[in-house]
């Protein structure tokens, strides 16, 4: 019995994910016919109503709001987990635990929000006109510094006490002990937390539409505005007809493979449990 | 033998059933996708004070809607213009106006801007306010995504295309102009009058740039003085019978108005 509300159970939720991905396939159809997938990155620029699909600079916003957020948030994210399983007295790091749990509860409109009233003046009264690339990447490392921090915590708390034990045995020093024993072995832990913090950044939409600009453009500096594949399916769907709503489609294709690589190297690091 | 006649007078008996049902009616509309939004938010309302009706709302833009409504395809069409010379075999039944405004942040010394200006700023041959009277700044241009209806009509009245203009920032709705005008001194952006007036009724740091002349307000929308702006249109054929004609009357009436001005539009004089 118990075996087949299992396998009904597993069955829905994998038919469920192949049925998302037919149904993307199938609403880019149009689109993909009209134009050819090779127009979608050959195209001079994007502009649906006049049938040019350009989604480079898109795909480029995209990947390069995620390294920055990914950048700043990993030493944070990695160091103060470090800080406080090895440094901060007992009560500190409850409490800055549950802190930085409650970091990650908040929802990102409220990220968006504060981007768009306090940081984007901010920046545009250092380098106008405001909205842009590097208000995006501050907003995205904000929010996935909690998922960085909480799995690395996690990563931590699972190196076994011996190696710990040994370390000190041999005399190490607190931070030689982090450096050469801890890190290495919870090294697949800590990437894992990485590549989900930055799936995180890549699947964001409104914090980042409200802070970035949304100019379709490739990026020459931090302070130019770019459009990210999320903001341009938010951005336009409410009044996209015929191949521009299959193009909005195509976008949703391209972030499904920019998810699926960044899945498959979650997965290659998973496997690599060896500690050294 | 017996049998397929008692199944034929069953068939028959339903279909009758259905047909002698005769308040079970469905209106549909065809048309702008402008009016669309408001015309099923309408149909919401309508079909809850006459739960047999139903409003079934197409988009295909305001030709589909003079097309379907000539050819009667639609019970009635949506046209977010006013009828041309040779359309006026159809009847038209405004129910709105749709007004852009430009705005700018309240301490931008600009008191109006020439329609080519506006043009120039957007194309990105001006980029500095000095250039039109203003300090000494860069101009941050805000413009609308691909699609939304305002940038449709902002496009038409300065005969630009999509692809001319140098945007520094794409926002999607209203408000989200609203706030970025506000908080950047040195910008300048186009919403809907009706939300810009409300807003800095409010308080926001925004204002109303006047056009050709014109002050950009509800009330010269509703006129018909002000340039940039158009009306919302419902076109028949022949005048309106029945649960069309009292779909027509509600969205015209002062019951309607809520509606319309929820969706960022201008009601019509009462």
């Amino acid at each position: 019995m118990l075996i087949w509300v299992l396998r009904v159970c597993a069955t829905l939720s994998g038919a469920i994910i192949i049925l998302i991905l037919a149904f993307l396939v199938l609403e880019s159809l149009p689109a993909l016919r009209h134009a050819g997938l090779a127009g979608f990155f050959t195209d001079a620029s994007w502009h649906p109503t006049e049938n040019l699909f350009n989604l480079l600079p898109m795909l480029w916003g995209t990947v390069l709001a995620m390294t920055g957020a990914v950048l700043i948030a990993t030493p944070l994210g990695i160091l103060s987990a470090v800080f406080c399983h090895y440094y901060a007295p007992p009560v500190i790091a409850r409490q800055y635990r549950r802190l930085i749990e409650l970091l990650a509860g908040i929802p990102s409109v409220v990220y968006g929000f504060w981007g768009l009233v306090v940081l984007v003046p901010l920046i545009g009264r250092l380098h106008p006109p405001g909205p842009s690339l590097l208000a995006g990447v501050i907003i995205l490392a904000i929010m996935i510094l909690p998922t960085i921090a909480l799995m690395a915590d996690a990563a931590l708390a699972n190196v076994p006490v011996q190696y710990l034990r040994g370390a000190h045995a041999l005399g190490l020093s607190r931070w030689a002990t982090v450096r050469g024993v801890v890190f290495p072995a919870a090294r697949s832990g800590l990437y894992t937390g990485v590549i989900l913090g930055a799936g995180r950044a890549v699947g964001e939409t409104m914090a980042v539409l409200m802070v970035c600009g949304n100019v379709v453009q490739m990026p020459v500096s931090l302070f130019d505005p770019v459009r990210t594949l999320t903001a341009n399916i938010a951005l336009e769907m409410a009044y996209a007809l015929g191949d521009h709503r299959s193009a909005l489609f195509v976008s949703g294709l391209v972030l499904m493979a920019l998810i699926l690589v960044l899945v498959a190297a979650a997965e290659r690091f998973a496997q690599n449990h060896i500690h050294v | 033998m017996r049998l397929r006649h008692v199944l034929l007078a069953a068939i028959v008996a339903a279909l009758s059933g259905c047909s002698s049902d005769e308040d079970e009616t469905s209106i549909v509309l065809t048309g702008s996708s402008t009016i669309a939004p408001l015309a099923s938010e309408l149909g919401k309302r309508f079909e809850a004070l006459h739960p047999r009706v139903r409003v079934d709302v197409q988009t295909g833009g305001s030709s589909r809607g003079i097309a379907d409504a000539r050819s009667e395809l639609a019970d009635l069409g949506m046209a977010s213009r006013a009828l041309y010379e040779d359309e006026h075999d159809l009847k038209a039944y405004t129910i709105a106006y749709d007004g852009v405004g430009i705005i700018v942040h309240r301490d931008n010394p600009v008191r109006k801007l020439t329609d080519k200006q506006i043009s120039g700023i957007y194309t990105g041959e001006i980029a500095n306010w000095n250039e039109v009277g203003g300090r000494d700044a860069p101009i941050t241009v805000v413009n609308k995504a691909e699609g939304r209806s305002t940038l449709e009509l902002f496009l038409e009245y300065f005969t630009l295309e999509s692809s001319d203009i140098e945007a520094d920032v794409v926002i999607g709705d209203n408000e989200q102009g609203i706030k970025t005008v506000a908080g950047n001194p040195d910008s300048i952006g186009y919403v809907s009058i009706g939300t810009a007036e409300y807003d800095a009724g409010q308080g926001v740091p925004i204002k109303l740039l006047p056009l050709s002349g014109v002050d950009a307000s509800t009330a010269n929308v509703r006129n018909g003085t002000f340039p940039l702006s158009r009306p919302l249109n419902l076109v028949k054929k022949t005048r309106p019978q029945g649960w069309v004609r009292r779909f027509v009357d509600f969205a015209r009436s002062p019951a309607a108005r809520n509606i319309v001005t929820s969706q960022f539009f201008v009601p019509i004089a009462q």
